[in-house]
């Protein structure tokens, strides 16, 4: 099993280059920095020394790839792919063009993130699940009918809606909770209902309506029919042999979104104004702040190629037809 | 009128080519005709698909651009003693502007609810004997033909029934015609098929069809007649008519919905067949370029290409001849950027399809007989997972639309210049704190986009249930 393991993460090594390779075609050799100053300093007629100001003062002035005028191992270090790409690998994030240390923010801001996001997950995996249930439990009457056309009907309305429509609702006519904002520890729970009721409601369509056709293609099965045949209640052929199956691909699509919980739901955080990482991206692309973006693409591949490991890893767990190989 | 053509409506029309070349070659092989019909007698298909028809058409009008020709002035051209030489404007417009051109034209001040006649907001009105006081003053064109306004309540209903009517006599006209057709092939007379109709008992759903029908057409001459003199969903903060811009948002959202699955579907099939085809080497190098590309969050990626993409526009203002123009490239690279992101599923789905394909017999028999890679891949393999590509295309189209309201909402979505529903709520977003709130751009822009996407998903749902070939066998 560690052997699989050590194996999967000497996997992810190549994908990370390749990641870094990309982000850093994309920041650096697509505009030079010098386009990136001119779009910071926000001028068609910035003069060419506030530009190289602007570059030095973020660390911009050095080569692309290599450094001919530093000696020794410095040609290779003294670059920007060295200083502002390689260095992420070692999380080592630098400062944020507003001369924030990255690091820092990143690590403030995951919890809120993570405040919110888990218990939107454990919620809406509670109501996803029994809901479906429900259905497959009165499949073949009004009730499933309905359901799925309430599903496909909440699937086609647009987050922003989910959003707004709770704000409305809940915040503004009922005054239950505050519509924004956020407080430092347990306090922070009042400003946190709000978003998770939404997160989860606005899960509810697209969640259900996938966990109900893993029901579904479980119900079909072989055993299935031999456990009806035995006699057994429909209510104990659910809850024993097609939930315990079907939990199968639920739980492991879980564990692949586990880790990017820590990234937070970016639209979410920003109309809630909650201080994490979400957030903290979307006002990074607002101001352009090339550097916390550049940071975030990488984690936010770090997170995502951990969730594929551990995908594969559960699945080896759980279900013994799955070899390692 | 000089036309003009966009690279989106190029793309466009291409699409549309594609749609129909491949609607002729879908036509001539039973197995992907089978899973149509099945399609096409659905009644849920049908009511989707009509509704659909309804925003295609609007896009497609959409699409045909041009110039407009501005007036001759006559002076000059006496003077040069020439013919007048056509002059045309700088500003694009569409065929729709020119059909909409009055909703386009009658713009207010600023906020107006819907069908109102007053401003929303109070200003300085001066009275006939000279005083100045604060007042909400008359709109300049919604409802400015009625002398009293407080006749509204009666002018409303009465439009709008007109304009009901009159939609329902352009549905009688096309079900007739229908109808018509219908028992010309059948061989009866056009009461019995009207009749067969009405009892719902032809192979395709014609009377869901007929009724979706009615129900847009009944919808839309109303909004139309209602629309000329007022603004049947208020205006937004420079006065303009937020019917006219949720019109013209159909466009953006087909035009995302459609072309990025036009732009990745080459590399998608390409990569994924060659992947599962040829194994090996090939196969490690694809699934370790879309596992990368993968890995990128979706959001974060398109974040940083198009901030890239705004630093190059910035940098290289003089290259782009209209901000028309620009918003168009702008959203071509939407497309682009969000093809990039979303093609690795396809790739991977044909992959697998195609691994399972190389060990058919037909396949191993052609390999044995020295048949080439490159026809067995388009004669064998191609067809073959045709469906796949298919259901992934219908499938993606409301997500994407979804996504492009998203991404406008984050800056990084279309240009804000353009009409999209997007910008529609994210500029409506600002206005919602005020009291009383301003809802009409918002509820508009929910309402065409919810029409649009479910019935996208409703029509998605049902050409997955025809293509799948597990649920026909356990059917």
């Amino acid at each position: 099993m560690s052997a699989y393991i050590i194996r999967r993460l000497l996997y992810a090594i190549p994908i990370l280059i390749g990641v870094n390779l990309i982000t850093f075609v994309l920041f650096f050799v697509v505009n030079s920095p010098d386009d990136m100053a001119r779009m910071q300093l926000g001028d068609k007629r910035v003069t060419q020394e506030a530009i190289d100001n602007w570059k030095s003062e973020h660390g911009y002035d050095l080569p692309l790839l290599f450094n001919q005028d530093a000696g020794g191992l410095g040609a290779i270090t003294d670059t920007i792919f060295f200083q502002k790409s390689l260095k992420l690998f070692a999380f080592d994030f630098g400062t944020s063009d507003s001369g924030r240390d990255i690091g820092y923010d990143i690590r403030q801001r995951m919890w809120p993130s993570l405040a919110i996001a888990l218990p939107v997950l454990m919620v809406g995996l509670a109501i996803n699940i029994s809901y479906a249930l429900m259905i497959i439990f009165f499949r073949a009457t009004y009730i499933d009918w309905g359901s799925v056309v309430l599903l496909v009907a909440m699937m086609s309305i647009s987050g922003l809606f989910y959003i707004i429509g709770g704000q409305f609702l809940i915040g503004k006519l009922f005054h239950l909770v505050p519509i924004s904002g956020y407080d430092t520890g347990l306090d922070a729970y009042k400003f946190l209902i709000l978003p998770v009721i939404v997160g989860v409601v606005g899960g509810i369509g697209s969640g259900t309506r996938l966990y109900r056709t893993f029901f579904l293609e479980e119900i079909n099965r072989d055993y299935v029919r031999t456990a009806r045949a035995k006699g057994l209640r429909e209510r104990v052929v659910l809850f024993r042999h097609v939930l315990k199956n079907a939990l199968i691909p639920i739980l492991t699509g879980v564990v692949a979104v586990l880790p990017l919980l820590f990234m937070g739901a970016l639209i979410t955080e920003s109309f809630f104004g909650v201080p994490g990482l979400g957030s903290y991206t979307i006002d990074a692309i607002n101001r352009q702040d090339f550097s916390i973006v550049r940071a975030m693409v990488f984690l936010g591949s770090v997170l995502y190629i951990l969730g594929l490991i551990m995908t594969d890893i559960s699945y080896t767990m759980v279900d013994p037809r799955v070899r390692l190989s | 009128m000089m036309p003009v053509i966009l690279t989106t409506d190029a793309l466009i029309f291409l699409l549309l080519a594609v749609a129909i070349g491949f609607g002729v070659y879908a036509s001539r092989h039973e197995h992907l005709r089978a899973p149509w019909r099945s399609v096409a007698r659905s009644p849920v298909g049908a009511a989707a698909l009509v509704v659909i028809a309804f925003y295609v058409g609007i896009g497609l009008l959409d699409s045909l651009h041009f110039h407009p020709r501005l007036e001759p002035a006559t002076e000059t051209a006496a003077a040069d003693g020439e013919a007048p030489k056509a002059r045309y404007s700088t500003q694009v417009l569409s065929v729709l502007d020119l059909w909409l051109s009055g909703l386009r034209e009658r713009q207010e001040k600023t906020f107006s609810a819907p069908f109102a006649t007053h401003l929303f907001v109070k200003e300085a009105v001066e009275q006939p004997d000279g005083t100045v006081i604060r007042a909400y003053p008359r709109l300049e064109h919604g409802g400015a033909h009625l002398a009293d306004p407080d006749n509204r309540g009666l002018d409303i209903p009465i439009r709008g029934l007109f304009g009901a009517v009159k939609g329902l006599i352009v549905w009688t006209a096309l079900a007739l015609g229908l109808l018509w057709l219908l028992a010309r092939r059948r061989g009866s007379d056009v009461a019995a098929m009207a009749d067969t109709v009405r009892r719902g008992e032809t192979d395709v759903p014609w009377r869901v069809t007929l009724i979706t029908l009615a129900l847009m057409l009944v919808l839309s001459f109303t909004a139309a007649e209602l629309a000329a003199k007022y603004h049947i969903l208020g205006t937004d903060k420079v006065g303009e008519d937020v019917f006219y811009q949720s019109l013209k948002s159909i466009r953006t959202g087909l035009v995302i919905g459609t072309l990025t699955t036009l732009v990745m579907l080459p590399a998608a099939i390409l990569l994924g067949i060659m992947a599962g085809y040829f194994r090996g080497i090939t196969d490690d190098v694809i699934q370790y370029l879309y596992t990368t590309l993968n890995s990128i969050p979706g959001v974060l990626l398109i974040a940083a290409a198009i901030l890239m993409l705004q630093v190059y526009m910035t940098n290289n203002a003089e290259q782009f001849n209209s901000l028309v123009e620009r918003a168009d490239l702008r959203l071509l690279f939407l497309c682009l950027i969000l093809g990039v992101t979303s093609w690795t599923g396809l790739c991977r789905l044909l992959r697998g399809e195609s691994l399972k394909l190389r060990q058919a017999d037909y396949v191993q028999a052609a390999t044995a007989l020295g048949v080439r890679h490159s026809t067995i891949i388009g004669r064998h393999i191609l067809p073959n997972v045709l469906h796949i590509v298919m259901i992934t295309v219908v499938l993606d189209f409301s997500g994407l639309v979804l996504a492009e309201a998203v991404l406008s909402y984050v800056n990084i979505g279309v240009d804000p210049t353009m009409n999209s529903w997007g910008n529609m709520i994210n500029s409506a977003r600002l206005e919602l704190a005020r009291e009383p709130m301003v809802w009409w751009s918002l509820a508009a822009a929910f309402v065409f986009m919810f029409t649009l996407v479910l019935a996208a998903n409703l029509f998605a749902d049902v050409v997955r249930d025809a293509f799948d070939p597990r649920i026909a066998s356990a059917r």
